[in-house]
Formats: structure tokens, C-alpha cells, sequence
């Protein structure tokens, strides 16, 4: 199979992972306009966003129907599908591929809620090595703080409530995103994720990230038809 | 039963000792006639005193319209297709299989992993990873390969509902139509479940004489897995009324299945009088 492992496609893999709240997302998007303001043709997506799986997982988790076993295959699906489709074909053209999470979240979530270390670690051997993996390190308690102003209350799988850990769905979305972060901590050094203090101003990760991306583009391609990707997606934007 | 698959990884909160039914496997290619075996075994047993669940693959409740909706697609890749049966998989596993198991049914499934994994092997997904995911999977307690060759199946087939675009293996090109890729793909699955045959004990039953001969094979084969029946109380009517009311004793549960240790041993003291709601295990009784 075409997968697994180091990849020797022509493109760049940049992954951002760490707990709901750690300003990962921003940071990805900080990162997305440099790199095409910079001439790279960039490709951007997201976790549980597969046009054939999607509607799986979200109708499992708004009946509860999901367990450990079935969350991790149906995001395993979701992934393999991206994979297959918005992944591996751009790398293979060469281009700059962004994911705001990926299989280090599978990986944390699943062992979390029970599933075996090694058998989530399997079932992903599918997956492209990113060129860099990018940790947001944040405590709980500052996480939390900024869930609790930024949106409307904890999510029930988020809050890991499907294991029942806590009646009280804020205590249950504590003791679970703490059992998420030990998993990062541990795969910080097991997998090489690169680790950025998100309790840092913004501009400050934003240019270290900058810097670590920098390193990781020598050599890659640039395109001419920058122009023409970027009006195409600004007129998409403006009759969405 | 008891044991898990291939590495014993498990699965979160399932204990797989307290599994008393029994789990027995129907696979062959497709147009094999796994269909009508299960129907006939299940009749047979079930006069005979035993609760039978048939269960059949993409007929979850998590991912069955999901997949299926996929498979009508075009983009549907190796990768996903494999993953998205094992999560319809895993589903059926742990919804339908284990609580029937957990109550004592003889669960006949139409097709199991062998298949999902031949599957995949023809599509060039790498053996080691393939086992590795179905890692979860439940040892069967008896499988069973219907095997015939691929000019009876496209008899069968053609009698039936025609080529069907998967079980052609269409997606990989193999010929320039239907007629051609089937028996390609049909061989190339078999070449699969031979070689699956050794590995993991299938009993092997050939499919290509009478539905008749093949049932009498299939019954003395699965009389060896089976403890013996419990024969329905004598008072059969008397019984059916009283579950019918929804309450049953504890005492009468635990005549039903005399055979099994381990409520006598959680039961309680004997002629203790604890009415409880009708088990769903029990349920199936009263449709027949």
C-alpha cells in the first residue's frame, strides 16, 4: 500500500494538535494566509469532515449511539476517506497540506475513553507522517477558563460523558480532557511533536511556528497560479 | 467462545467470559446460498428448543445506511470501504451479536470478518494491518465455508438479483463486463478464503450439491456445538401466557436454562419469589 510512514511525496504535511480551547485553529489560520501570501499552493481540513462519513458520526453522536470501539472506527473512516481524497493527492501535486487535527487526537481521545494504545496506533498505519506536528500545550484550568467565555457549555463526547466519568458535565469534560493531555505529553517525545507554550501572545507562537515551517519549505515547490487559486477562493467567498 | 480474534486486544467494557451462546459463522462468496442455509438452520433450531438470531453484514444501526449510501457512490476509497465496514462492524458486534450471546442465543451470522478481510486482500490493503484492526473481533465457535465454483455461483446469481456492481469487484477493472470482472472476482475472493481455511479453522461444506444435501451437512456439523436443547416446558401455553403478562420469577428463568451455573450461582436462594420485567431474551418466544 501507497501509505504509512515517512511519505516521499513532493508536498509538506502541517498538523496542529492539542485540547478544545489551546488557540490551535488560530494559529493554523495565522499560518494558512502566510504561506499562501508566500506563493504556495495550500490545502486546508479538518477533523470529522469527510463528505461520505460525516453524517455517520454526527447522527451516532446526537443519538449516543457511539461506544469507545465505534467512536475511534468511524473517525478512523472519516480519516481514511480524507486521506485518500484531500491528503494524499495534493502531497502528491506538491502542494502545502494544513490539518487542524489528526491522528495524535484519535490516538488521545480513544485511549482516554478505554481503547487499547497499541491497536488505535494500528488501526491508523494508513496514515502520512506529517512533516511537522505542532502540540499546543495548555493547563486544563486556562483551557477551560477560555471554553467557558468563548461558547455555549461542554459538548457530550468532548466532555467524554459516553464513559461516564463524572455526573456533572464540566467535572466530566475536566477529568476527561486530563487523561487527553497526559496521552499528548506522552506522545510529545514518542511521535516528535514540536511543542508550542499556548500561554504565549499569539503573535509570539505565531512566529515560532512560522519559523519551524520555514525550515521544513526549503526546497518545496511554489506555484505560479497563486493568483488564480487566491481570487477563485476571495469570489467564493464573497457569494457564499 | 470467550476469546477474542487475532491479537485478544478486546474491546472497552465487554467482558467476553460471560458470553454463554454460541457464535456460528456462514461464509462463501456471494450466490452461495448463505442466505437460505441460515434460514433453514434457523427454523430447524429453534424447533428444536433454541433462540436464533440471524444477523447480516451493512445492517447496522450506526453505519449500514451510511455505507450502503456510500457504496452507491464514486469515490468510495480501499481504505474507507475497509474501515467503514469494520466501524458497521463493530457496531453489529456490540448491539446485536454480544447481548445475544450474553443471553444464550445461537447467533448465525451471514458472512464475518473472513469476508470483510478477503475484501480487502483483493483490493491490495496490506494483510497485517487488516488483522490487526479486526484485532476486536470474537472468536467464532464454528465457521463454516460454502464453497462451490464460480460457474455455480453465476448460475445462482443470475437466478437471483444479477451482477451486483461490488460482488463483481467493478472498482478494480478486473474485465470488460459484469460477466467477466464476477468471475474473476469471485475466484480471487476464493483464492482468499482457501487460503483463510487453514489459518483459521473454517469447516469447509461444498455448496455446489442440492440446498438439501448442503442443510443435512450444515446440521450434523452444527449438532456438535450445540449443548443440549432445552426443551420447552411442558406446560408450553401456561409458560407463554405467563411471559406474555411481562413479569416472569426468577425460579422459572432459572428452569429455562437449567444447564447454566452461573445464574444458579447469582440467583439468590431457591424458592425466592422476585418477580423482574420480561428479559428480552425471552422476547423471541413469543413471536413464534
Amino acid at each position: 500500500m501507497e501509505m504509512s510512514g515517512k511519505h516521499n511525496f513532493p508536498g509538506r504535511l502541517f498538523i496542529v494538535e492539542g485540547i478544545d480551547g489551546s488557540g490551535k485553529s488560530t494559529q493554523l489560520s495565522l499560518l494558512h494566509r502566510w504561506l499562501e501570501s508566500d506563493g504556495h499552493a495550500v490545502v486546508f481540513g479538518e477533523w470529522n469532515s469527510s463528505p461520505l462519513v460525516k453524517k455517520v458520526t454526527r447522527r451516532g453522536k446526537k443519538k449516543k449511539l457511539l461506544t469507545p470501539m465505534t467512536f475511534s472506527l468511524i473517525h478512523a473512516t472519516d480519516f481514511a476517506d480524507r486521506t485518500e481524497h484531500q491528503i494524499i493527492p495534493p502531497l502528491k501535486a506538491g502542494s502545502v497540506v494544513l490539518a487542524d487535527r489528526y491522528i495524535y487526537t484519535a490516538f488521545a481521545r480513544d485511549v482516554a475513553r478505554g481503547v487499547n494504545r497499541e491497536w488505535v496506533r494500528g488501526l491508523y498505519g494508513f496514515a502520512v507522517k506529517p512533516t511537522v506536528g505542532f502540540y499546543f500545550r495548555i493547563a486544563l484550568d486556562e483551557a477551560i477558563s477560555r471554553l467557558r467565555t468563548g461558547r455555549a457549555g461542554f459538548k457530550f463526547y468532548e466532555a467524554g460523558a459516553d464513559v461516564g466519568l463524572a455526573d456533572d458535565l464540566e467535572e466530566s469534560f475536566r477529568i476527561f480532557q486530563g487523561r487527553i493531555i497526559e496521552e499528548y505529553e506522552r506522545m510529545v517525545e514518542e511521535f516528535g511533536l514540536v511543542v508550542i507554550d499556548a500561554s504565549l501572545p499569539i503573535e509570539e507562537q505565531q512566529s515560532q511556528m512560522r519559523k519551524v515551517v520555514a525550515e521544513a519549505l526549503v526546497g518545496a515547490h511554489k506555484t505560479r497560479n497563486s493568483q488564480w487559486v487566491n481570487l477563485r477562493s476571495i469570489i467564493r467567498e464573497s457569494l457564499e | 467462545m470467550g476469546q477474542f480474534t487475532f491479537n485478544n486486544q478486546g474491546i472497552p467494557g465487554v467482558d467476553p467470559q460471560g458470553l454463554r451462546g454460541k457464535l456460528i459463522v456462514i461464509e462463501g462468496t456471494d450466490g452461495v446460498g448463505r442466505s437460505s442455509q441460515i434460514w433453514l438452520l434457523k427454523q430447524w433450531l429453534e424447533t428444536k428448543g433454541h433462540a436464533v438470531r440471524a444477523t447480516r453484514m451493512t445492517r447496522s444501526v450506526l453505519a449500514g445506511k451510511g455505507l450502503r449510501r456510500a457504496k452507491k457512490g464514486t469515490t468510495l476509497g480501499r481504505v474507507t470501504m475497509a474501515l467503514f465496514y469494520a466501524t458497521d462492524f463493530a457496531d453489529r458486534l456490540e448491539h446485536e451479536i454480544i447481548p445475544a450471546l450474553k443471553a444464550g442465543f445461537i447467533v448465525l451470522t451471514d458472512r464475518y470478518v473472513y469476508t470483510l478481510i478477503a475484501r480487502a486482500l483483493v483490493r491490495g490493503i496490506d494483510p497485517d494491518w487488516i488483522r490487526e484492526v479486526y484485532g476486536f473481533a470474537l472468536k467464532p465457535d464454528r465457521i463454516f465455508y460454502l464453497r462451490a465454483g464460480v460457474d455455480d455461483l453465476v448460475q445462482r446469481v443470475l437466478q437471483q438479483d444479477g451482477f451486483d456492481y461490488w460482488e463483481s469487484g467493478m472498482d478494480l477493472h478486473l474485465g470488460d463486463d459484469m460477466y467477466e470482472s464476477f468471475v474473476e472476482y469471485q475466484n480471487r475472493m476464493m483464492g482468499q478464503f482457501d487460503k483463510m481455511a487453514g489459518d483459521y479453522g473454517f469447516k469447509v461444506i461444498d455448496a455446489s450439491h442440492s440446498i438439501d444435501e448442503v442443510f443435512a451437512d450444515l446440521k450434523a456439523q452444527v449438532s456438535e456445538v450445540l449443548t443440549p436443547a432445552r426443551p420447552l416446558p411442558s406446560d408450553s401455553l401456561g409458560r407463554l401466557k405467563q411471559l406474555r403478562n411481562g413479569y416472569t420469577t426468577r425460579d422459572s428463568l432459572r428452569a429455562e436454562s437449567s444447564e447454566n451455573s452461573l445464574r444458579d450461582t447469582n440467583g439468590g436462594p431457591s424458592g425466592e419469589h422476585i418477580f423482574e420485567p420480561l428479559r428480552d431474551e425471552i422476547r423471541p418466544l413469543l413471536r413464534r
